[in-house]
């Protein structure tokens, strides 16, 4: 099991689960977040003041797979978040220990699905 | 009722003939008479068209909390940037178009920078106040109605030629179809339409210039029939709530006199109003399982699209049909008719304002009433089945010309400067794409 963690542009979202949905990944969880990368934010002007270097804003993806989808996965994002300018985001795999479903206390793999 | 001189019942009999004589004269001479000011019809023409100011801010949020929050400010700036360049056109040479003598079609360029408009009445339009309150009260019908457009293209119409549309808009639709409903010697109203406060003018005009920029400019990216969820409902209901109290100004504002007849548009136009929120939320109730919010402020808002024409010619019970049927035709236009034709008209500004304004005006053809209002006529309902024939007439032409002469002028800035917003742009939204800001932070 892995847990997948993407960091991604917030208006490629649509295209990112269009993509997860095309490969059969169903379960996801979104949430927006702040920060940048190598990309040093948009340029704001409030009354003449120009702010620069803001914190993005950003979509995480966290999904958890078994095995056999580490790679679609990864494959479906990359294809939905890739626009190839600077800012497109990160993809983060990390090994998962467990994962329980709360409603019937199923554990491990079968769990995921 | 225009007159004013049967309100001066209080002077002396000799003296009030004496005065009906002379404004009789300076009638037919069609020129700036030494008509007499009151002041009460002063002070409520000035307060109506504050009044009607304020509607297009509220118009603005109304708009504003439907879209996404990309793109809230995008859409509040188009609203407040028409009051200001529309506001300036108007005293500019709008009004003079509108409104100066001219032919059947057009006003003349003689008002022109506002010459000759100043504190004494014009009687042909309004003889107990200054024709500048006229002109201003008017000013603000101006700014709204190019304001209602911008439900149809929200969310990817470039800024720029968006300034650029709305002057010619104004220019060259709105400000030729006000003379012909209002201005002395228009074809519709020597036809004798009846059009209280604007019903063609404003919101059929509106409604069909919002259909065919939503058919030209084409879909936002990424709708498929199905709205994307409104990012602030609150604001939604303030801006529909600032609408209906603007609409008093609008529709009482329009009898041009602090009278009975401004009382009966008052009533008639609270009544219509309740009647469609009440009813959308209903039909909603019974099609989808609950009466939304949402719902309650848009019928609310049909409502006083529908009552516009007529809320100075109807009594208050056919009011309150014409308010309990709109919500019927609009919630059937914006919920089955547009996913099934497919045009995303974004805030259904057609939808709202064609549809309700087309049905206000066939409306005042069937329940206009001489006994409301001596100075309008009898609809259907009251023995006058001509006057149906001749609100069909001014819908048609309404139709006809609003359709030709926007899709014209969306054609010609669309050469020129290219309506449309970049693709990358309208992901990112307008509000950091068009003016670099955005509405809302996240942290701090």
């Amino acid at each position: 099991m892995k847990l997948i963690v993407a960091i991604i542009q917030p208006h490629r979202l649509d295209a990112v689960k269009e993509a997860l949905y095309a490969a059969e990944v169903n379960l996801i969880t979104v949430s927006e977040v702040l920060g940048h990368g190598r990309q040093k934010g948009v340029t704001q002007i409030y009354r003449g003041a120009r702010e620069s270097g803001n914190l993005l804003r950003k979509i995480r993806l966290e999904i958890a797979v078994n095995e056999d989808f580490v790679q679609p996965t990864i494959d479906a994002i990359v294809t939905g978040a890739r626009t190839g300018e600077t800012g497109d985001g990160k993809i983060f795999v990390m090994d998962l220990v467990n994962c329980v479903r709360i409603r019937t206390g199923e554990s491990g793999g079968v769990a995921i699905g | 009722m225009r007159n004013g001189i049967v309100r001066r019942s209080l002077l002396p009999g000799a003296l009030a003939l004496l005065l009906l004589a002379g404004v009789g004269v300076a009638h037919a001479e069609g020129a700036a008479a030494p008509a007499k000011i009151d002041s009460g019809d002063t002070a409520w023409v000035l307060i109506s068209a504050a009044l009607v100011m304020l509607m297009t801010p509220g118009l603005a949020f109304f708009y504003g909390g439907m879209v996404r929050r990309k793109n809230v400010l995008g859409v509040l700036m188009q609203c407040f940037a028409v009051m200001c360049v529309v506001g300036l056109q108007w005293v500019l040479f709008g009004y003079s178009l509108a409104f100066a003598p001219g032919n059947a079609f057009i006003g003349g360029l003689s008002w022109v920078g506002l010459h000759g408009v100043g504190a004494a009445p014009y009687p042909d339009y309004a003889a107990t106040i200054p024709h500048q309150a006229f002109m201003i009260f008017q000013g603000m019908f101006a700014v709204i109605t190019p304001a209602l457009i911008v439900g149809a293209f929200a969310e990817r119409m470039k800024f720029s030629s968006f300034l650029i549309f709305t002057v010619l808009w104004s220019t060259f639709i709105y400000d030729p179809m006000a003379h012909w409903v209002w201005g002395m010697g228009g074809w519709l109203r020597n036809l004798g339409a009846l059009d209280f406060a604007g019903g063609t003018v404003v919101h059929i005009n509106a409604g069909i210039a919002a259909l065919v920029t939503a058919l030209v400019i084409g879909r936002r990216k990424g709708y498929n029939g199905v709205a994307h969820p409104p990012h602030n409902l609150p604001f939604t209901v303030l801006g529909a709530a600032l609408l209906w109290f603007g609409w008093f100004g609008f529709n009482a504002g329009s009898a041009l006199a602090a009278n009975g007849v401004a009382v009966n548009a008052f009533v008639a136009t609270n009544s219509a109003a309740a009647a469609a929120g009440l009813s959308w939320a209903l039909v909603e109730w019974l099609w989808n399982g609950k009466p939304t919010m949402f719902g309650a402020v848009t019928g609310a808002v049909a409502g006083l699209v529908a009552i516009t024409p007529a809320a100075g010619y109807v009594s208050v019970v056919p009011a309150i049909v014409i308010g309990l049927l709109v919500s019927l035709f609009c919630f059937a236009a914006v919920s089955w008719i547009k996913p099934k034709l497919g045009y995303d008209d974004s805030l259904d500004a057609f939808g709202v304002h064609g549809i309700g304004g087309i049905w206000g005006a066939l409306a005042t053809g069937l329940f206009a009433s001489s006994v409301v209002n001596a100075a309008g006529a009898d609809g259907l309902f009251f023995g006058n089945a001509r006057q149906l024939l001749v609100q069909a007439a001014a819908v048609g032409a309404t139709i006809l010309y609003a359709f030709a002469g926007t899709w014209i002028l969306y054609k010609i800035v669309d050469r020129f400067f290219g309506v449309r917003v970049e693709e990358k742009e309208e992901v990112m939204g307008l509000d950091l794409t068009q003016h670099r800001e955005a509405a809302y932070t996240v942290l701090e």
